[in-house]
């Protein structure tokens, strides 16, 4: 074989594709061989741990189910309509990815601080029409629960001079700082803006002609995209879900930040590693590390599969 | 019967359609000829549906349809890449507009296999588009538009991808298909033996304007 300049390129690209992957494989080398499968497999039955596991799981799941259920709308939208502003609204959509994610969780943490953010999550109260009751209808002027749930709605009667009576109600709030579904909001606002750039680009990736001719033989626009679009663009979804769900199991400046790091409670996997590492405990940290590292190489086998690119 | 009147279409400043004024007489094959990029499909998309006209009308046996959306025209589409839907089986691409509109599950079978029947493809209604030939990709995105029973048929060099053996046996294929669901079809092509051997009215654009073409 002739050696020419061209085959000296490509060999050089070749080591330096090599040089890199080795030292990946060195740093996770490394990581597999400070602990033994004993004591790996102790703390990964640690109740702590368990529950870390089980909450990651869930709440990740649970953040690229959302980020899908978002990012199939606006994908649509930024792949098939053009508009004035597409280009900035374009940016805009990727602010999460650059933003740094503890700036993130700084923002979850101070929006729900706001007017806004505290209705939310306190709920609010509806004055209903002033009535005249009769005396033996009156019920206590105090709170009544409707239901047995925290979260039913509560009504407030409260007596008036001239024997009429005000009657509030309260709609209750959901709160989300430190609670595990502020994990889920944390985990969800960065892992939607990856799973809206996966949607964009299987659709970007679909031609368009199926879904105008779908609309000359009788459907509406949202009946194209039900019936041809969101069939054709499936593997597009499950990549999507997957990129959204391995995003979601690495975030931790956000939760951090917005849900805290409460053991048992808003502790998640990414989580456990931290607290480990800040009490000295390197072998589960290790053994947290490495479970992640699998759960992501499954994921990316998984989006490998369908054919999209991460 | 349809006519368009005064069609303009212009993009980024510039005409693609100008004053485009026709009228296409009911059950009659319309073949249309002109250069790449001169409108050809431009003019097909405003007809169904799928782009609005600058100005101009399209008019449907009298009534006017600018402004109506593609489902409400009654106008079968096929275009050039056939877009057949993919993950959907033959029977399912078939059926998809009578399913649409709620026809009973007997009588959607019924008009399925009559008109996989009658374009040969009976054999192919278990299959996915991917399995298909180009010349079974053409029979079913035809049988498709036909099952919507549309009152006009639009063609979009519908035979482009067929090699010549298959062409002529297409050419017979559409000849027996116009005249037995008695339609309007517009048909846009660069085959000048295509339009022989299809067209009773034969139309050319060129720059941007639509003429009778007298030559043929």
């Amino acid at each position: 074989m002739s050696f020419n300049r061209s085959n000296l390129c490509w060999l050089v690209l070749a080591l330096i594709t090599a040089g890199y992957l080795l030292f990946w494989a060195l740093l996770l080398g490394a990581t597999a061989s400070y602990s033994t499968l004993e004591s790996w497999l102790k703390v990964l039955m640690s109740s702590e741990i368990r529950h870390a596991t089980w909450l990651s799981l869930v709440t990740c799941s649970l953040a690229a189910g959302f980020a899908l259920l978002l990012a199939v709308p606006v994908g649509y939208l930024m792949s098939r309509r053009e508009f004035r502003g597409k280009s900035w609204l374009d940016a805009a959509l990727d602010i999460p990815i650059i933003l740094p994610p503890l700036v993130v969780g700084l923002c979850l943490l101070i929006f729900f601080q706001t007017k806004i953010g505290k209705v939310i999550e306190n709920g609010f109260d509806v004055n209903l029409p002033v009535i005249e009751v009769p005396e033996s209808w009156r019920p206590e002027p105090e709170f009544k629960s409707v239901g047995e749930d925290e979260f039913a709605p509560r009504s407030r009667v409260i007596p008036m001079p001239d024997d009429r009576w005000k009657h509030t109600l309260h709609i209750p709030g959901f709160p989300f700082t430190y609670q595990i579904s502020g994990v889920i909001l944390a985990q969800f606002v960065v892992a939607a803006a990856f799973a809206i750039r996966t949607m964009r680009g299987t659709f970007q990736h679909l031609s368009a002609r199926p879904e105008d001719v779908a609309l000359t033989l009788g459907c509406t626009r949202f009946q194209a995209l039900w019936h041809v679009a969101l069939p054709a663009a499936r593997r597009g979804m499950v990549a999507a879900f997957c990129i959204a769900w391995a995003r979601s199991l690495g975030e931790f400046g956000p939760i951090l930040v917005f849900a805290g790091a409460t053991r048992m409670k808003t502790e998640v996997l990414p989580t456990t590693v931290w607290l480990e590492l800040s009490v000295g405990n390197l072998e589960a940290a290790v053994a947290v590390s490495l479970f992640m590292v699998l759960l992501a190489v499954l994921v990316l086998v998984v989006v490998r599969a369908t054919g999209e690119k991460v | 019967m349809i006519q368009l009147e005064q069609l303009t279409w212009q993009v980024a400043g510039r005409t693609i359609l100008a004053d485009v004024t026709v009228a296409i007489p009911a059950n009659t094959y319309a073949v249309l000829m002109g250069s790449t990029g001169c409108g050809k499909t431009t003019l097909l998309e405003i007809l169904c549906g799928l782009r609005k006209p600058t100005s101009g009308r399209v008019l449907l046996d009298g009534v006017d349809v600018t402004h109506l959306e593609p489902r409400e025209r009654g106008i079968g589409y096929v275009p050039q890449d056939l877009a057949l839907f993919p993950g959907l089986r033959v029977r399912e691409q078939i059926g998809f507009a009578p399913k649409l509109r709620g026809m009973p599950i007997e009588e959607l079978n019924q008009r399925v296999n009559r008109l996989a029947e009658q374009f040969g493809i009976t054999h192919l209604l278990n299959r996915l588009p991917d399995l298909l030939s180009g010349g079974e990709k053409q029979r079913v995105a035809l049988a498709r538009a036909l099952a919507a029973q549309p009152k006009l048929l639009l063609l979009d060099e519908p035979l482009s991808a067929l090699d010549e053996s298959m062409r002529a046996e297409a050419v017979s294929l559409l000849q027996r298909v116009q005249s037995e669901h008695e339609l309007t079809v517009l048909h846009v092509t660069h085959s000048s033996s295509e339009a022989a051997a299809l067209g009773h009215l034969h139309l050319r654009m060129a720059g941007g304007r639509l003429e009778i073409d007298s030559k043929v």
